[in-house]
């Protein structure tokens, strides 16, 4: 009964439909929601603790990193079965898939590595060796630069895919975490935690070309830890997720200023868009759900609980 | 083959162009910094339940060095350490003269409180940077301030201000208190009575555990009768060698809870800790050391991330530079701890939050959101600039 309940809410959703899918930490499962409705559809048993995720270039599979396994899943995204893994190194947490849709790049955060894996042949390239504690990946769509920042040696390491190795470093502010590169590839915005702080690093130099604080009034400046960033593709917002300041903050990219924050629910983590940009959701580690902005009024429409500790988000189109 | 020739040498020419970079990448800046520990007699201890530590603190270091040189990859600085360690009666003084003439500018103590008074004048009219990891009383950081003196692990008076703070919140306002004689007890129980102050706690009783009785066979017998009279909501004990502290819990005469240096004992860094990216660093340690951080280790850690990030940030390895820098706002450390580290600049204190733990979890991290202050919420914790009687200028 409940699988064609299923099938007619598949149904139902028009052509505008999207599917997310967010990884929960502490439920070691996979939560499936229609984004449209704002409804959690079902949730898949995943490995431990998964984290990251991401969808092959045809979003036909879905990769999750297991990190307590160690390991990469890969989850048939018609049958939501896992159909097998990829090596992925030790404890892997974030990753990237390059555009050109073969080479995985997954941050190793106990061994200081950044592990490449080719998805097609679920072997090892090559493993890169970063600073302390490697986190956010990012990937320019152009396919030039991977960027992994690492948390204690507090940089950004550029990493040319055609040589698989380190040319660059950006030091930035304490803690980096995520990194993204703005639509037009000029510009990477990296977000420091323990610095509140959010840099614009120019592409072409490799300089920090301009640095945001944010300040909430009435918010202790120590909560305000930013975390993932998402750059929409107009290329004039981008989307900064607050950690525990329970906001996320809307950006001015040519003048590097907050427009608005809006308030989601607690310790904010990841942030996705829908296909059509339409809305926005935010992945709510503290309290157990994701928040629903809609994107032209810049409103916090909807919460929806989807299971413990939701972490990681990827949208499909359907 | 003139030309030949002439080719050669332009060929050689251009290797030697594309070496050099490779050669000046080569030989990286070097920074070396020394530990130096005296090994204090081993307290008798109240069970063999816990290891005797022979590295404590040397890991941290040793932790703290490789992640400065995974960074020095990127930089070009290499760090190196040198460990010191001292038997009990050793002249502290000499080893510490032998450091300065092979030119280290920055070293890491773990000594006595008398040895470091002396060090600490000699790093001054060295130039030479010193950094507390064991130390806690807080007359080192008022009266016998130094200026060339950083404290990396938490005052007795961060920590009894951390479980004052826990109390006040718990409304467990009437406190019982029992201390040791050991000269740390006493200065852990003075900072129990200011915090007490602060916080407006009362202590309703307070007893000294004189070691009259052979606890080991009776302190099933003992305790109960010691811990009568005064009703009082918690135990707050001073018995930091631990020598009598663990029979505490669960023999008390009235059901209450124990804390300070047993029970729930406020820590700077504890195993059950995993917050804040925590995981990655008890993992880390625990693979180099094959035991748990332990708090020396975790300031000794930050002691040595303290130099690396301020060589980083100023691509400079003068201490007067990196004095400067640890000093300024610029300056600031993650220490898995969700909020930045920073020193006060009025006693060179590091400013951070204090963990409350009992053995098998973390209760709670301190100071709470809900204790305000004009600067950082930090600064609840340990002696403000107000109440700091530190002058450098002495």
């Amino acid at each position: 009964m409940n699988k064609y309940l299923l099938l007619l809410a598949l149904c139902v959703s028009t052509s505008f439909a999207d599917t997310l899918y967010i990884t929960l930490e502490k439920d070691n499962a996979l939560a499936v929601v229609d984004g449209a409705s704002g409804t959690l559809l079902k949730t898949v048993p995943l490995g431990q603790r998964p984290r990251g995720l991401a969808l092959s270039k045809n979003g036909s599979l879905l990769y999750v990193a297991a990190s307590d396994d160690d390991t990469i899943q890969i989850l048939d995204t018609n049958t939501l079965k896992v159909i097998g893994d990829l090596p992925a190194g030790e404890d892997p947490e974030t990753f990237r898939i390059h555009p050109n849709g073969r080479w995985l790049y997954v941050s190793n955060e106990d061994d200081n590595i950044v592990t490449v894996v080719d998805v097609e042949k679920r072997s090892v390239i090559t493993e890169i060796s970063v600073g302390v504690e490697p986190e956010g990946i990012a990937i320019s769509s152009d396919g030039l630069w991977v960027v992994n920042t690492s948390e204690t040696t507090n940089m950004v390491h550029w990493i040319d895919p055609r040589q698989q190795g380190i040319t660059d470093n950006t030091l930035v502010d304490p803690r980096p975490r995520a990194a993204e590169f703005s639509v037009d590839n000029k510009s990477l915005f990296v977000t420091s935690e323990i610095a509140g702080s959010l840099s614009r690093i120019d592409v072409a130099s490799k300089q920090v070309e301009q640095q945001l604080s944010f300040r909430i009034p009435g918010v202790d400046q120590e909560l305000i830890q930013p975390v993932g960033v998402l750059a929409h593709p107009d290329n004039r917002l981008l989307f900064v997720a607050l950690g525990p300041a329970n906001r996320v903050a809307v950006v001015d990219i040519q003048k590097m200023e907050v427009i608005k924050y809006l308030l989601v629910g607690q310790r904010v983590w990841n942030l996705a868009f829908s296909p059509d940009l339409k809305r926005l959701y935010t992945t709510n580690g503290v309290s157990n759900d994701i928040s629903i902005i809609e994107l032209d009024s810049l409103k916090v429409t909807k919460s929806l609980r989807v299971g413990h500790y939701p972490w990681g988000i990827t949208v499909k189109d359907d | 083959m003139k030309n030949n020739l002439m080719c050669l040498r332009g060929l050689l020419l251009l290797i030697a162009c594309l070496l050099m970079p490779v050669l000046a990448q080569a030989t990286p800046v070097q920074l070396k910094i020394a530990f130096l520990t005296q090994k204090m007699p081993a307290a008798a201890a109240l069970s063999n339940l816990d290891p005797v530590l022979i590295d404590e603190g040397l890991q941290g270091a040793r932790l703290g060095i490789a992640d400065n040189n995974t960074t020095g990859q990127f930089t070009g600085h290499q760090y190196s350490l040198q460990y010191v360690e001292l038997a009990a009666g050793a002249d502290v003084g000499q080893a510490f003269e032998r450091l300065l003439a092979e030119g280290y500018q920055y070293v890491i103590v773990d000594v006595q409180h008398v040895s470091l008074l002396a060090l600490a004048k000699r790093a001054r009219e060295n130039n030479v940077l010193l950094f507390n990891v064991s130390l806690a009383d807080g007359e080192l950081r008022n009266e016998s301030c130094a200026n060339n003196l950083f404290h990396l692990i938490p005052s007795y008076e961060m920590q009894a201000d951390a479980l004052a703070q826990f109390m006040l919140k718990k409304r467990w306002n009437k406190w019982f208190l029992v201390k040791g004689n050991e000269p740390d007890d006493k200065r852990f129980a003075a900072a129990i009575k200011r915090s007490a102050k602060r916080f407006g706690m009362k202590i309703v009783a307070e007893k000294s555990w004189s070691f009259e009785h052979d606890t080991r066979r009776t302190a099933q017998a003992e305790i109960p009768v010691f811990t009568q009279g005064a009703d009082y909501d918690v135990l707050l004990v001073a018995d930091v060698k631990g020598l009598f502290g663990d029979y505490l819990p669960m023999n008390t005469w009235l059901p209450r809870p124990i804390a300070g240096t047993q029970g729930m004992v406020p820590r700077a860094w504890h195993r059950t800790h995993e917050r804040w990216g925590a995981v990655q660093m008890q993992n880390r340690f625990y693979t180099q050391a094959g035991r748990w951080m332990n708090d020396v280790d975790y300031a000794s850690w930050l002691a040595v991330r303290t130099v690396g990030e301020a060589v980083t940030r100023t691509n400079s390895t003068d201490s007067t530079a990196i004095k400067a820098f640890i000093l300024s706002d610029k300056f600031s450390l993650a220490g898995f701890k969700g909020t930045k580290l920073t020193f006060r600049p009025w006693n060179q204190q590091l400013r951070q939050p204090v963990l409350l733990a009992t053995p098998r979890s973390t209760v709670s991290v301190l100071p709470h959101k809900e204790f305000l202050h004009p600067l950082t919420y930090l600064d609840t914790l340990g002696y403000d600039k107000p109440e700091s009687s530190c002058s450098f200028n002495q």
